[in-house]
């Protein structure tokens, strides 16, 4: 098997050898782990509390995925290390190992990029905080597991790595579980993401079964060539993607993520807007020829996409915690990222990926520095706070402008990216679902630009509307902003069509290099950003302060706006439908079954083992071997009275018997 | 009549008389009696030793069973004060040892008879008097036996006179 | 003459001897019967000496010491009966039965 991988076709002329540095990435993630443990142990006697030990370890990380990518990008080769962890039998063996290449790479920048700016924030943001340091351990701990996930070499490795960061999030949430809701959000969350979890696991073992590997190279490299395919294939494929639609928040599964905005506001911005949520993208991106192979697979990747990028926009529309809109928002965003692995257009869908992991994440620790000074998450508690925030109010925009999609801001430059591969996929190839991901795409556009504008304007213009004086936040929050903004306008420079590196880097494996899709219709960005400007025009004119904004309650169209308002009630029929008939009548009937069938059968047959002990104590001891041995003893002295009499004492008898024995002896003797 | 024809004739005589006397011996009511007709079997039996060319023997006989042995049961008798004159009971397994008593000599009779039917005492005998030839034995050959049966007739003795003391004075304890 | 006569006449003694043993009550009575059955062995032995001729002496010098330990017997044994005399007033045989059950 070719370890090597080539995937530019004009790669430097220079025959790829190791970095130096590349080979020791599985230091990175073993760094935060290492983190979590000493926090645990010792952060709380430190005067810090802990978090250097996690900002010291992701600053490490930081600096090596920033040179190891340096490396692989001056054309350094890919790496690919593994050892047998243990086998079972001959033939299936279960390995360990990392594989680092540039989809790694830019996961690792990312992952280590995002954490450490939130450890930073954190600082700030959780200074009262009277769980500090457990906060700060687990930031570590999500953080190597996330990145051991991203650098695992087979499906067994990655699932670890992938319940590993489940976990996390779990605890992450429930931070402040004194109220209810919050510990009740936390398992929210870890249990719909468990029901996609079981399907990938499945998933894993059909692939095994019919590749008979876990590793992920061999798995691609088989299904490329055409050794693996058909209706299993396609089974294992969706099976899969069950795992990405729990995991990135798709339909249906999406229903824990707008809960987990319960969780502090760091957190969000780490998990459920940067790292976490865009596993189930990065699954896709790693076994991407799988699924391309998988037929059908794609097809039902791209009509999920698209269906939960329209549902999310919707709903981000009507929200009025700020940290909702940007949880739906989020939603949306993956869709788009899925979506676009969907039509096939790889390196846009991770492009997507890496610009949204950089506004995404400034927009979170921005909500979180507004609802830091408000010390409210409601909008309606919001208002004219450009006054009072001027940095929180700059970045804030500019990182909006970025999730609108507005030149020359990052997101510009992926959403397009995007869309033309629809439009490519749907006009060259023909492909159907590329069509339904062409006209949601562009609709998710428009309402993206239309909530964004909506969630500015009541922020941040009009009269504030709130208690006490917001004032603006400490530099440690602050500065963490920044560097996202300064991100936002320029990595999407990367992306740029034709000059931009991006897909140098980024290439499907084998495949040859399809360049930016935006060369392919100059139309396209155009468009796009038309599109986004009318949003943004009719969104002023419906949310500016003196409008009365959506009144529909009132209106004929008053039923669509309370179908949207419960969440297409969709969270009622989880709750209802599913939740509820296992708690009540299901369990009652385990219990049932428990007490009257299991117990009845431990204690029935425990009371005839004592039914049958009677009979044979009564019977077989008391009068079989009680007969036996007191008969024993009973004959032995009925006899010995019998034979006592022989002891008369009379001399003369005893001499009588004597002699008449003689005389029988003698004749015996004679006669015989 | 020949010497055979007159052995035979004393020998059924005295068979006849001592088989009597035995029968009163164990039979008799009077306890006397009883030793007497002892007395009337060993001179019985002294005879025969006679007539079987043992002189020295019946000499003995006589000497020891007679004098000595019968008196002493006479004076047994006497110092156990023994019912003299009055009836006396054998005891109450009469039956079984007459049955018992009876195949005793009937098998041994047997056996003895089958096994000498038809051998003879010859009559011849050579000069020299048994006497000489039984003190020469008992001085040669059987010294031995003799040296014992003397130690045994010391224990005998001792032992009789050890048995039939009466307990010693308590005085002997004071000195 | 034929030696069997001697020795049935023996036996016969030797045999009513024994019906005296066992049936006679007093003790010292038992001691007379002990006596005749001893005569009879002698009798037997002598017989014996005088079938074999005049080589075979041992009958009759076993016979002597017959004679001679049926005298230390009979002196220890009434001994004996005379202490038990002593002890229990009587010699009467069915009377001393303590070695029963």
């Amino acid at each position: 098997m070719d370890l090597l991988l080539l995937a530019q076709e004009h790669a430097p002329a220079a025959v790829p050898k190791d970095g130096f540095l590349t080979q020791y990435m599985w230091l990175v993630p073993l760094l935060p782990v290492l983190s979590f443990f000493v926090i645990l142990f010792f952060g709380k006697r430190m005067k810090s509390r802990g978090h250097w030990f996690g900002i010291g370890a992701l600053s490490i990380g930081l600096a090596m995925s920033l040179y190891a990518f340096i490396e692989l990008a001056a054309g350094n080769a890919a790496v690919e290390k593994s050892w047998t962890w243990f086998s079972i039998g001959d033939s299936i063996n279960v390995e360990f190992g990392m594989h680092y290449d540039f989809l790694a790479g830019v996961m690792f920048v990312v992952v280590t990029l995002v954490s450490l700016l939130v450890h930073i924030y954190s600082t700030g943001y959780m200074h009262d905080d009277k769980r500090y340091t457990i906060f700060f351990a687990f930031l570590s701990l999500f953080t190597g597991s996330m990145l051991f996930m991203v650098i695992a070499n087979n499906l067994l490795e990655l699932f670890i790595g992938w319940e590993l960061v489940g976990v996390c999030s779990y605890f992450l949430i429930g931070h402040y579980w004194e109220e209810k809701e919050n510990s009740s959000a936390a398992i929210k969350a870890f249990i719909t993401n468990r029901v996609g979890d079981m399907a990938f696991l499945i998933g894993i073992f059909v692939l095994f079964f019919a590749g008979h590997s876990f590793n992920i190279e061999e798995l691609n490299h088989a299904v490329h060539e055409g050794h693996l395919g058909g209706t299993i294939l396609t089974v294992g494929a969706l099976l899969l993607f069950g795992g990405v639609i729990s995991k990135s928040a798709q339909f249906p599964l999406y229903v824990w993520l707008p809960d987990a905005m319960a969780g502090p506001t760091p957190v969000s911005a780490l998990i459920h807007a940067a790292t976490m949520v865009v596993a189930g993208v990065y699954l896709v991106a790693r076994m991407f020829l799988l699924f391309e192979g998988a037929g059908a697979a794609l097809d039902v990747v791209a009509i999920v996409a698209s269906i939960t990028m329209l549902l999310a926009a919707i709903l981000a529309l009507v929200q009025d915690d700020i940290k909702r809109v940007l949880a739906y928002s989020t939603i949306s965003q993956l869709a788009y990222m899925v979506a676009a692995l969907g039509v096939g257009a790889y390196t846009a869908g991770v492009f997507h990926l890496f610009t949204h992991a950089m506004f995404k994440a400034l927009l979170f620790l921005g909500a979180g520095s507004l609802i830091h000074a408000v010390h409210s998450n409601n909008m309606s508690d919001m208002g004219g706070l450009r006054r009072f925030m001027p940095h929180t109010f700059r970045t804030f925009v500019i990182g909006s402008l970025g999730l609108a999609g507005i030149f020359p801001l990052a997101g510009f430059f992926s959403k397009d990216e995007i869309i033309g591969g629809a439009l490519r996929s749907a006009s060259d190839l023909g492909s159907a679902s590329a069509w339904v991901v062409l006209i949601s795409a562009t609709l998710t556009a428009f309402l993206t630009a239309l909530y964004v504008t909506r969630m500015l304007i009541k922020t941040f213009w009009g009269e504030y509307r709130g208690h006490g004086s917001p004032h603006e936040s400490p530099g440690s929050m602050v500065t963490p902003l920044w560097i996202l903004a300064g991100a936002t306008l320029t990595v999407g420079f990367l992306g740029f069509p034709v000059i931009g590196p991006f897909a140098d880097w980024i290439t499907v494996p084998g495949h040859e290099h399809h360049g930016f899709e935006t060369l392919y219709n100059i139309v396209l960005p155009i468009g796009a950003t038309v599109v986004a400007l009318l949003a943004i025009a009719l969104g002023i004119r419906l949310f500016s302060e003196g409008r009365k904004g959506f009144d529909l309650v009132a209106s004929p169209f008053g039923w669509i706006y309370r179908f949207i308002e419960n969440k297409y009630y969709l969270d009622d029929f989880y709750l209802k439908g599913i939740v509820k008939p296992i708690q009540y009548p299901i369990a009652r009937a385990s219990y049932w079954t428990n007490q009257k069938i299991l117990d009845g059968v431990v204690n029935g047959a425990g009371a005839g083992a004592v039914a049958l002990s009677h009979p044979v104590y009564d019977v077989i001891d008391q009068q079989v071997v009680d007969f036996a041995v007191n008969g024993a003893a009973g004959i032995t002295g009925f006899s010995g009275g019998l034979l006592k009499y022989i002891q008369s004492g009379n001399v003369q008898r005893y001499a009588a018997v004597l002699f008449a024995a003689i005389a029988a002896f003698v004749a015996v003797f004679v006669l015989a | 009549m020949s010497a055979d024809t007159w052995q035979q004739v004393v020998f059924w005589v005295l068979a006849v008389a001592m088989t009597f006397a035995a029968i009163r011996v164990v039979t008799a009511r009077n306890v006397v009696h009883a030793a007497l007709y002892l007395v009337a079997t060993l001179l019985g039996a002294a005879s025969m030793y006679v007539l079987l060319f043992a002189e020295f023997v019946a000499w003995v006989q006589v000497l020891v069973y007679v004098g000595a042995i019968v008196v002493l049961m006479l004076f047994g008798l006497m110092l156990t004060r023994a019912d003299i004159g009055k009836a006396n009971f054998d005891n109450d397994q009469r039956v079984l040892a007459a049955i018992c008593s009876a195949a005793l000599f009937g098998v041994t009779a047997w056996v003895l008879v089958d096994a000498f039917e038809g051998e003879e005492i010859s009559l011849a005998r050579e000069t020299g008097t048994t006497t000489e030839n039984i003190g020469q034995a008992i001085f040669s050959s059987y010294v031995l036996p003799f040296e014992v049966v003397s130690v045994l007739l010391l224990a005998a003795l001792v032992g009789a006179v050890v048995i039939s003391r009466r307990d010693p004075v308590d005085e002997e304890d004071d000195r | 003459m034929p030696v069997h006569y001697f020795l049935v006449l023996s036996a016969l003694l030797f045999s009513i001897g024994v019906y005296g043993v066992l049936a006679r009550q007093n003790a010292v009575l038992v001691l007379l019967s002990i006596e005749l059955m001893l005569n009879a062995v002698n009798i037997n032995l002598v017989a014996f000496s005088a079938y074999l001729g005049e080589g075979a002496l041992s009958g009759q010098v076993f016979a002597l010491f017959v004679i001679a330990v049926a005298a230390a017997e009979v002196g220890v044994g009434l001994a004996i009966v005379i202490l038990i005399y002593r002890n229990r007033q009587t010699v009467d045989v069915d009377e001393m039965s303590l070695m029963k059950w």
